[in-house]
């Protein structure tokens, strides 16, 4: 039992602590909980096994170890660019270019990572000549992330200056983007990376990446003078430029670091595929929007956090496995994703009537 | 130059062919609160926005302090010693007190550019220190604005300009939506930055709480001024028919 607390009152009005509102990661959480606890019962009902426990014989440990890290592998490259999304919509913006940045940053990368010699022959999907080949990893990697960099400056600049809506830039670069990764190599996949470039992805490599990114943009957007700002601007533009606070740049500097998080994605995913194909990242973008919006995060701006969309992408990862786990077909997973971002939305909009009626 | 802390000269705005300020000469001396009130429509926001530096004159001199300026924002005139309540409240819904307090002017533990660290612990407390000498009541200083009244919300607003005010005060209707206690609330705040020295000028359609604190009075009409009277030589009946237009037609110039 919380004790009221007046000391957090002023001018004599006394506060109760225990009747501040939940926050909104916790409702987010228990969903998460729900939605577990009912495929576990779904699994146990219809499938006669468990989705969440081990209960295969003669095998150790208590969960199903397999099936979670699947889990948390499928969501963690689509959880990076989740990150970047949800300080975009934080800002009330919103980024529909990740899924193309994607494909584009995964060519470029791609074709500086390549090895000069397959089993001994050269290498049959060479991009460049000789000078290209076996350059150390942190060149491709560099190189990739600058195609995310000059994407999002492309997109802030566009929506900062020319004060177009961020839907359209964002549209625009989308379809930009995706035909920049098809012309790069006249729509050749590029393959036969060198050793360490593979090693990026392998193993649980994407899911420590993303947990590190996700803890750093949580302490990013709880500490420092860009979160406070990022909120602010989601919150109330008019007023936070009136604060003073050149609200442009701080645009161009959110959109840049959501380019670059899809750059990470990319160098991810196709270190973990071995291969480029410009029609990676298809929608991606959606994805990570859902991932945020399932989280808590608002697509009005002002509201969300890094924790929610964390959560909200575990959740998205259960029910895409869910579905595999009752073997029901592709097909109905994307039509409940589709269900499942419209509902959340809804409910964010009954969460905002809730509160103006106070 | 002079010992005014603010004066006008012919001071003009145009809206294409509507002349919403005309020739405004207007002196605010130090300590000094002034009162401005006219009809909707007679040019007190204008007069307001061309002096905050939200929106830029046709014509005329701005001298504050002793110099002429040209403000080019409103943040350049605030950084200059003007702090503004607007009429439309600039605050961020999301934010709680302390942030929306320090908004623009954050305190750091730790300078990174973008990614300084901030030092919420200190800007709490300043919180609460500003919020003392102003008696506003907030039940917790940690909710975001969104969950207050209109009348918390815009006492985080006044007490955001009086925390910092440094050499001048405005503001634009600031009891316009609030109740009778607010409205109190308020009224205490200004004759706390009477009694710090804070020269202040006041948009007021209330001439009740106009004649309770202020020293001057000016009227707008038209976008012109048509009177600038000192409270203890009027009285509300005199106001109101300069306001309306019986007393001081054309000829009339403060």
């Amino acid at each position: 039992m919380a004790q009221p607390n007046a000391t957090h009152g002023l001018g004599g009005l006394k506060y109760d602590p225990s009747k501040k509102a939940r926050p909104q990661e916790l409702n987010v959480f228990i969903a998460f909980v729900a939605i577990v606890v009912a495929f576990e019962l779904l699994g146990r009902l219809i499938m006669g096994e468990s989705f969440l426990f081990n209960t295969r014989e003669g095998t150790e440990g208590l969960f199903n170890t397999q099936r979670l890290s699947i889990i948390i592998l499928q969501v963690s490259t689509v959880g990076i660019i989740a990150i970047g999304v949800t300080q975009v919509i934080i800002s009330g913006g919103i980024d529909l270019s990740s899924g193309s940045v994607v494909g584009a940053t995964a060519m470029v990368a791609m074709s500086f990572a390549q090895t000069a010699l397959v089993n001994g022959n050269p290498n049959p999907k060479a991009i460049f000549g000789d000078w290209a080949m076996d350059l150390p990893v942190l060149l491709p990697i560099l190189i990739g992330l600058g195609v995310g960099l000059i994407a999002g400056l492309v997109n802030g600049a566009l929506i900062a200056y020319t004060r177009i809506p961020p839907f359209i830039a964002t549209l625009g670069m989308m379809v930009s983007a995706r035909g920049f990764a098809r012309w790069w190599s006249t729509g050749n996949p590029i393959s036969f990376p060198t050793e360490s470039y593979n090693a990026i992805g392998t193993g649980m490599n994407p899911v420590f990446v993303f947990i590190v990114l996700a803890v750093l943009f949580h302490l990013i957007m709880t500490y420092t003078k860009y979160g406070k700002h990022n909120y602010a601007i989601g919150s109330n533009e008019q007023a936070t430029r009136m604060s003073g606070i050149n609200v442009d740049r701080h645009k161009m500097l959110v959109y840049v670091i959501a380019g670059m998080l899809a750059s990470v994605a990319a160098i991810v995913v196709s270190s973990k595929g071995q291969t480029a194909q410009a029609n990676m990242g298809v929608m991606y973008e959606l994805d990570a929007i859902a991932m945020a919006v399932i989280g808590g995060v608002s697509l009005q701006g002002g509201r969300g956090s890094i924790i929610g969309t964390v959560i909200g992408a575990l959740i998205f990862g259960v029910i895409i496995s869910g579905f595999t786990f009752l073997k029901l077909d592709a097909y109905y997973q994307e039509m409940v994703k589709g269900a499942i971002i419209v509902g959340a939305v809804v409910m964010d909009q009954w969460r905002q009537r809730a509160r103006t009626r106070g | 130059m002079s010992n005014f802390i603010l004066e006008t000269r012919g001071l003009t705005k145009h809206y294409g062919g509507v002349h919403a300020l005309d020739d405004a000469n207007f002196v605010l001396s130090p300590g000094e609160h002034v009162a401005v009130v006219g009809d909707n429509g007679a040019g007190k926001s204008t007069f307001v926005r061309q002096i905050t530096g939200v929106e830029q004159r046709t014509s005329g001199q701005i001298f504050f302090d002793g110099h002429a300026v040209e403000h080019a924002g409103p943040l350049e005139a605030r950084e200059a010693g003007i702090e503004t309540v607007f009429q439309t409240l600039a605050l961020a819904d999301d934010l709680d007190v302390p942030s929306n307090l320090f908004l623009g002017r954050e305190l750091f533990k730790f300078r990174l550019g973008p990614f300084s660290i901030l030092d919420r612990k200190a800007m709490r407390e300043r919180t609460m220190e500003a919020l003392k000498t102003t008696a506003v009541k907030i039940p917790n200083v940690d909710n975001p604005i969104r969950n207050m009244s209109g009348g918390q919300r815009q006492c985080v607003a006044i007490a955001r300009t009086a925390a910092f005010a440094s050499k001048l005060v405005i503001m634009d209707e600031p009891t316009a939506a609030l109740g009778v206690q607010e409205t109190a609330q308020v009224e205490n705040i200004i004759r706390g930055l009477k009694e710090r020295g804070v020269p202040l000028i006041l948009v007021s359609h209330n001439l009740r709480q106009v004649f309770d604190l202020v020293d001057r009075i000016v009227v707008f009409r038209r976008g012109r001024i048509v009177a600038s009277l000192r409270k203890d030589e009027t009285d509300g009946n005199d106001i109101v028919s300069y306001i309306t237009g019986v007393k001081g037609s054309e000829e009339a110039a403060a």
